[in-house]
């Protein structure tokens, strides 16, 4: 019998020649990952271990990037753990704020992760790189701690669903519409324990960028992994940020799967998921009559340079509503830059957007943007939880990036066609 | 083993947000999560729950955010044991690395109470519901899991592993 793409990462990492569902195995780690809130855990956890050096100094990251720019004492406690540890074990992938960005968007760019390698990381969004072609999944802090220390986890090998992507998006229907359209068909729990493994001739016409704003939110499907195909976007990808060697894998061309799932990109539309379910999703032309207090463009998902792009077309010529606050978040200093020199924050700014430094912020509830009892906010986030984003009576309306800047402008959910764009 | 204790009853997809919501993740003090545990969808909670208590929930407890900070919470609040229909993957992982022990048992999620009084043998998986005088079959962890939990969580399993 054939193994899936991820499978055959799994077993070249666990050294075996094949491997099957359901199996338990012990695989060795490529790159081993934590933040401000999970890494104090897990330096905590480790002091538990007989052996206490790391397994390679280049193969660990932490990246303080939650409750950063030390949001309060306690805060700048956790960061100052994470700092000293990095600094006592020498760990070359420590970012400190001014080189810090949010931890998925950060370590694709800096090429330290490549396909066909293995990750951990202690953040649920660790599955991003799956846009690479490498396996990776989130942890807690215990097998992230043991990870860093061993260079190994173990897993049980996952069997996956067959997501079949064809056709050519829309305009101003992006990776984030493609996301929220297949949770909300399968559900959050839909690809409970599984991989969703991407393929078919639609993959082409996707950017990086929807690519990893796809694999991102895998997890919000229940899924270990969601993975794509290397091809030449990523190859270019890879060429332009790593020195990494990757390596290619292909699922065989029998491999099993428990499901396929065919999703037709001609035929999205904007979409948006209501509260509090990243699975209760409607297209905009459903939604009706939603007035909003926010908009936040950011986040792992959607804070990268095409997402700020896409923001900033539609704010051109636009204002946001008056009474109405527009938090853009750069996901990296690279990205921010990148948008100053484009000219693209003078926009945000012109609009009557605010525009942060790098960090997860309103996304987890953490600053920078939190809502009062009753709130509402679009959000290019990925989780619209009871209470994620503020007060347990506040709502969120998860979105693309297009939609949430249309909906600044109008006060209420929208899309660019409302704007006659 | 066994516990034993009074249940508190929850529906589908209880996430780490309302499990431990994120302005509390400034600490990583287990007593201190212990007084946050569940507040934002049930804020008498930390209040109500006494030593020994159990937690049954119906589909994908623990869904969301890989904070191990969520079964560190409920452990530190003095739950005995989580049972669900299904755990999300992470919180599942994370509940054995830590020892909090959970069991899957569709029959027992969709058929407990809150407020029932339930009894759990960890060696058979039998959970026996004593309000209602019924017993449920719950899923045995596979050989692997129960090493680490024998251990007492992964950190000592690893260390008897390379001793
Ligand atoms: S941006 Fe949000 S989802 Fe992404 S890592 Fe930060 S808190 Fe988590």
């Amino acid at each position: 019998m054939g193994m899936t793409m991820t499978q055959k990462i799994l077993a070249a990492h666990a050294g075996l020649e094949s491997v099957k569902a359901g199996q338990l195995i012990e695989a060795n780690l490529d790159l081993v990952l934590a933040n401000d809130i999970t890494g104090p855990v897990a330096i905590h956890e480790v002091e538990k271990l007989n052996k206490k050096t790391v397994f390679h100094k280049d193969k660990v990251a932490l990246v303080p990037d939650h409750f950063t720019p030390n949001k309060d004492i306690k805060s700048a406690e956790h960061c100052k753990c994470v700092r000293e540890y990095a600094k006592a074990q020498g760990i070359t992938n420590y970012f400190e704020v001014g080189e810090m960005g949010i931890e998925h968007a950060l370590l694709p760019e800096k090429g330290l992760i490549v396909a066909g390698e293995t990750c951990i990381g202690a953040d649920s969004h660790t599955c991003t790189y799956g846009a690479l072609g490498a396996f990776s999944t989130g942890v807690g802090s215990t097998d992230m701690g043991a990870g860093m220390i061993t260079g190994q986890a173990w897993f049980k090998v996952p069997s996956a669903i067959k997501v079949v992507v064809t056709g050519k998006l829309k305009p101003w229907v992006s990776g984030k519409d493609v996301i929220l359209h297949l949770i909300g068909k399968i559900g959050v729990d839909g690809a409970l324990y599984r991989s969703l493994e991407f393929v078919g001739d639609g993959i082409a016409n996707l950017s990086m960028d929807d690519r990893f704003t796809i694999a991102n939110m895998a997890i919000e499907a229940g899924a270990k992994n969601g993975i794509f195909p290397v091809d030449e976007k990523t190859i270019a990808y890879m060429e332009e940020h790593s020195n990494k060697e990757y390596k290619v894998y292909e699922a065989d061309e029998d491999a099993e799967y428990d499901e396929e799932i065919v999703i037709d990109l001609d035929k999205l539309d904007s979409t948006v998921a209501f509260p509090h379910l990243p699975e209760n999703t409607k297209t905009v032309k459903e939604a009706g009559e939603v007035t909003i207090d926010q908009v936040v463009i950011g986040s792992c998902t959607n804070g990268r340079i095409e997402d700020l792009r896409v923001a900033a077309k539609i704010l051109e010529n636009n204002k946001v509503k008056k009474g109405i606050r527009c938090i853009i978040i750069p996901a990296t200093q690279k990205i921010y830059l990148q948008a100053m020199e484009e000219g693209l924050l003078k926009t945000f700014i012109e609009a009557g957007a605010i525009v942060s430094t790098p960090t997860c912020g309103p996304c987890l509830g953490g600053h920078m943007g939190i809502l009062a009892a009753g709130e509402r906010a679009v959000a290019t986030t990925n989780r619209n939880f009871v209470g994620r984003m503020g007060d347990v009576t506040s709502e969120i309306y998860l979105a693309s990036p297009a939609v949430a800047a249309a909906s600044a402008v109008t006060g209420k959910i929208s899309e660019p066609s409302e704007l006659g764009m | 083993m066994k516990a034993l204790g009074k249940v508190f009853k929850y529906g589908d997809n209880v996430d780490t947000d309302v499990i431990i919501p994120a302005r509390y993740l400034n600490s990583s003090d287990p007593a201190e999560l212990a007084t946050h545990c569940m507040e934002d969808i049930d804020k008498d909670f930390a209040k109500n729950v006494q030593k020994g208590d159990i937690i049954v929930a119906t589909k994908n407890f623990g869904c969301g955010s890989s904070r191990e900070h969520a079964p560190i919470s409920i452990k530190a609040s003095g739950v005995s044991c989580v049972i669900a229909e299904t755990f999300a993957r992470i919180f599942y992982r994370n509940a054995i690395n830590i020892g909090l022990p959970i069991i899957e048992c569709k029959e027992a999620a969709e058929n407990i109470d809150a407020g029932d009084s339930v009894e759990i043998d960890f060696d058979s998986g039998i959970i026996y519901n004593k309000t209602k005088g019924e017993s449920y079959q719950g899923q045995a962890f596979p050989e692997f899991m129960q090493k680490i939990i024998k251990a007492e969580g992964l950190m000592n399993y690893i260390n008897s592993k390379n001793a």
